[in-house]
This record gives structure tokens, sequence and C-alpha cells, in this order.
């Protein structure tokens, strides 16, 4: 890729970012916090490619560890925003009320 | 092969936007994050396939440390997640960002020992690598302090000392100077070791004279700091999914921490450097001044209030997220409607530990989200509002926002339950705020004072008002 494409992905993205977000309400603003916590994760990627790639001990050390980091950061990010968002339900019609576990 | 993993890591970035916009509802939010969900798994896989371009061999190896390094982390990941408690969540969300900033730095740190032992590198990656590494690593310690001090490992209060600020700016100084040496200069394991000692200096000094209250404000900035890093490593490594994702994350990030400060009437650089909370100037004169007015019930004396009242307005703040009372609120909640008395929800936006926390702990106990309202909506119903219950809420109520220039929370907007015909505020004790101050509210000739733990408090309450 040449630079000024990746550039210009970048800061496309950024706009994406900030205009995307404007809008959610207060809210939702935990479980948005920790899904886009989540979602920078993504450097999972990262990390699977230097380890993937590690020739020598301190390198597959250290590839190890930013893995172990970045797939607590997705897992973790995304099971407990779900934990969260399972939550909020409307105002139950009696005929649909189902049992939480 | 490889175009097809772009392409792979292309429909992972829209899965991303696309997730950040069903975030704008709570009908669709939960689907939004399992879309996100999805588009990583997909980014994931794809990854698997990479070939080198040149050799057509695997890029990835090492199979046996990726699994395992999947297997505890996924373990770990899932048991954590599931474990830990609502109310803690402030603190498990700062530690979940620490660990991906301490990912960045890391693969940045890799990638500059695996380019610098080839030799050949060019102007980009090297500012790159250092810049991931730099902010990765501020991310990470800061965010570890973040959680020491919402976890309560450490002291909630912003730490000062002498010169604080001229040390920081040395070090920022310092880590510039660093990271212009890299890039101009030949590669140096040990300049590198040292940026990454000195960043994370930054982050832990940047977060320690901050005070517990401010937290949720530093945790976003963080996340937002670490969005970028990731994004700055999508430099590195040129790919795509790494730069949409991080850039998406580093900009909603930042819309998150202003919006934030702009709901606490405060400025960013105010909240990062004003040390807030750390001086209760005065504080012991007026809490004296206090103790005589306040007018103390007994649980059963404040029930018999709600008989005689038609609306109701519940304020939880913190205490109610302590004491692990939302559920025995649902319940009070459940029986004054059911004696026909319209109860709502009044959440401001910064009540708890975390913007929006009240609305989890809420939803945890399954009041459904159309019974709350926010500050706006709900002000002007306070003068109307027969009974405002206070559970564990003081910051947020504290009337000295509208008017006393001294107060550090001058200029916050505040529910205005002091306007309410009657205040029963559930408190354990007269100790002040997380902000450190002293509530004039509770003195007032409207306001009645229940002590106790929020839950039995709450409990009791409930029972009385079923007998009533």
């Amino acid at each position: 890729m040449t630079l000024i494409a990746v550039i210009a992905i970048f800061v496309l993205a950024v706009f994406v970012g900030l205009e995307v977000i404007a809008k959610v309400p207060q809210t939702l603003h935990t479980p948005l916090m920790s899904a886009t916590n989540a979602i920078h994760g993504v450097i999972l990627v990262g990390s699977m490619i230097v380890l993937g790639a590690a020739r020598d001990t301190p390198t597959l050390v250290l590839g190890t560890v930013a893995t172990v980091f970045a797939v607590l950061n997705v897992v973790g990010g995304f099971v407990v925003t779900d934990r969260m968002l399972e939550m909020f339900k409307r105002r139950p019609k009696p005929s649909e009320r189902e049992g939480k576990s | 092969m490889n175009d097809l993993i772009e392409v792979a890591y292309l429909a992972t970035a829209v899965c991303f936007i696309l997730a950040l916009k069903l975030m704008n509802s709570p009908k669709t939010a939960r689907r939004g994050n399992l879309l996100a969900a999805a588009g990583m798994a997909l980014a994931l896989i794809a990854t698997f396939f990479l070939r080198d371009p040149t050799s057509g061999r695997w890029v990835l190896g090492n199979y046996e440390w990726m699994a395992g390094a999947f297997v505890f982390g996924t373990v770990a990941g899932v048991w954590s997640a599931r474990r830990v408690q609502m109310t803690a969540m402030p603190q498990m969300v700062a530690l979940f960002n620490g660990l991906g900033g301490g990912a960045v730095a890391l693969v940045a740190l890799i990638e500059a020992m695996q380019v610098g032992g080839m030799g050949h590198r060019d102007m980009v990656q090297a500012v790159t690598t250092v810049l991931s590494l730099f902010i990765g690593a501020i991310s990470f310690s800061g965010s570890l302090i973040a959680f020491a001090k919402l976890q309560e490992l450490m002291t909630g209060r912003p730490i000062t000392y002498f010169g604080q600020k001229v040390v920081n700016l040395l070090l920022l100084a310092g880590c510039i100077a660093l990271m212009i040496l890299l890039c101009a200069g030949p590669y140096s394991l040990p300049l590198f070791l040292t940026l990454l000692g000195a960043s994370l200096a930054i982050g832990i000094l940047f977060v320690l004279p901050i005070g517990g209250a401010d937290m949720p404000v530093v945790i976003s900035l963080l996340n937002s700091f670490t969005g970028c890093a990731a994004g700055l490593a999508g430099f590195v490594l040129g790919n795509t999914a790494l730069l949409i994702g991080g850039g998406l994350v580093g900009a909603s990030g930042l819309i998150l921490t202003l919006e934030m400060c702009k709901a606490m009437n405060r400025s960013l650089e105010n909240v990062v450097f004003g040390a807030f909370g750390s001086a209760p100037s005065g504080a012991s004169s007026t809490a004296s001044a206090l103790q005589g007015s306040v007018r103390s019930y007994s649980v059963e004396d404040a029930a018999i209030i709600f008989a005689s009242a038609e609306s109701v307005v519940i304020v939880p703040g913190y205490g109610m997220a302590v004491a692990q009372a939302q559920h025995v609120v649902k319940e009070l909640a459940d029986r004054l409607t059911a004696k026909g008395i319209d109860v709502k929800y009044a959440i401001h936006p910064v009540a708890g530990r975390m913007p929006g926390h009240m609305n989890v702990l809420l939803a945890e106990a399954d009041v459904p989200y159309d019974q709350l309202f926010d500050l706006e909506e709900i002000n002007p119903m306070f003068v109307e509002t027969d009974v405002a219950l206070v559970i564990g809420a003081n910051d947020v109520v504290n009337p000295a926002a509208r008017y006393d220039k001294a107060s550090p929370i001058y200029g916050m907007p505040i529910l205005d339950v002091d306007k309410a015909r009657t205040v029963i505020v559930c408190k354990r004790g007269m100790s002040p705020g997380f902000a450190g101050i002293e509530n004039e509210l509770f003195l007032q000739p409207n306001t009645i004072m229940v002590f106790g733990n929020a839950k039995q408090t709450i409990a009791k309450l409930s029972s009385a008002a079923e007998s009533l």
C-alpha cells in the first residue's frame, strides 16, 4: 500500500468514528466505552503477525505475552459488553415476560 | 489469497462501523456488540492465511505458542468478564484497556527488534513504531493505576507533590528527544527500552494526580489512546483492520471523553491537570455547622411520607451501587407503583463511577429503560414531585454547584432534587462525597435523612411501604 493510501484510510476511519459516536445516548455510554475497548483489541491481529513470525526466544516470549494481553482485551471486552447489554430491556409486556437466568 | 484477506479485513472494518452505529439505541446495541465480535473473529481467521508475498510461505508459525496464548487468554477473559460485579465495571474496562495498550507497546517493540535486526527500515515505519510504543505504554501503565485507584488498592485521592508538573514535562521532553533520536539515528535496543520505561513512567505519573471521581474520564481518554496506538501499529504492519479499528476507537473515545467533561461542566485540561478533590479546604468547618440542623428520620417515619405522595423520583448514586441495592430499589418502586404512585428514575450523567453506570445497574435489576430520565428531562419535573428519594448520591444533587463559586463542583449541572416537596436522602453517614465536599442539601428544611446501608434501608422502606 502506498503511504498516502494508508493515511487516507486512517483519517477517514477517524472521521467515521467521530460521526457514528456523536449520537449515542448517555444510557449506553458505559457499554459503548466497553465495546470500543474490545474493538481496539484488534491489535491481536498485529500480535499474531509478530508472534507468528518470531524467530528467537525473546521475541517469541514477548509475542506470546502480547497475544495473551490482546486475547484478554478482545474476549473479556466483548463478553463484558454483552453481559451489560443483555440487561437493557424495555418495559416488558405481560404476555412476553421472559424469565431471567 | 492475500487479496481475499484484505477483503476480509475490510469486511471487519465495516462490521465495526455498523456495530458502533447499532450502539446508538438500547434496542439494537446488543446486536451491535455481537456484530463487532463477529467482525473480530473474521479478521483473526483471515490472519491465519496470510502468506509472505515474495516467498509465498505462511506468515504465521509458532502455532503451539499461539494456541497456548489463545487458550489462556480466552479462559481468563471469559472467567473474569463473567465473574465481575456490575459495580466493578469501570475498573474491569480499565484493566482490559490497559492490556490492549500493553499489547500495542509489545508489538511495536518486537517489530522494532525484528526490523532493526534486519537493518532495513523507512522513516514512516520508524516514526509510527516509536509512537505506538510510546502511546501504548502510557495507556498500559496509566490504565493499571486507574484500575488500582478504582479497585481501592491505593488511595482514590489525587497524589500531588512539589514540582510535579515540571517532572512530568521533563519526562515528556525526554521521551520526545528519545523518539527523535530513534527515528533519525541508528537502531538501538537499549534506547528503545529506555523509551519504553520512560513512557510507562509518564503513564503512571499522569494518572496519579487525578482523583477517583475523574477516573471514568481518564479511562475513556486512555481508551482513545489505545485506539490511536493500535491504528499506528496498523501503519507499522500495513494492516487495514488495525488502521480502521484503531482509528475508529481513537476518535470515538475522544468524543466520549469530551462528552463526559461536558456533563461535569469542566474542561479536559481541568480534569487531567486540576488535581480535583485534593484539598477539601474549609470542609471541616462547614461539617460542624451541618450537624445541628440535620433531620434524621427512622425508616418507618420516612415510609409514612409515601402514603400521601403521588409522584416519586428516585435518584440513585454510587452508594446504591456499593450496597448492591438496585434490586430492592426496583422492589420498592414496584410496590409504590402498585399503590398508584408514579415512579421515575433520575439519572445524572456522571452518577456512579462511569457515565451510564446507573443505567447498567438498574437494567441489571430489570428496571425498564424508559422509566429512566436524564438530567434535562427530569429537572423541570422536580417542582411537581412529591418525594425525591436520593439513594447514595451526593455531589450530583449538591445545590452549591448552582451558585457557590468557591465550590469545586461549581457550574456542574445537578439534579434539582431540592425543588421537590420532600427530599428523602438515604446515606451511610454524613461523610462527604467522592469529590470531597460537603452538601447543604442535607440541611434544608424539606430534607429528611435516613442513615444506614442503602440496601437494608430500602428493603425496610419497601416493606414499610407495603403495609401503608
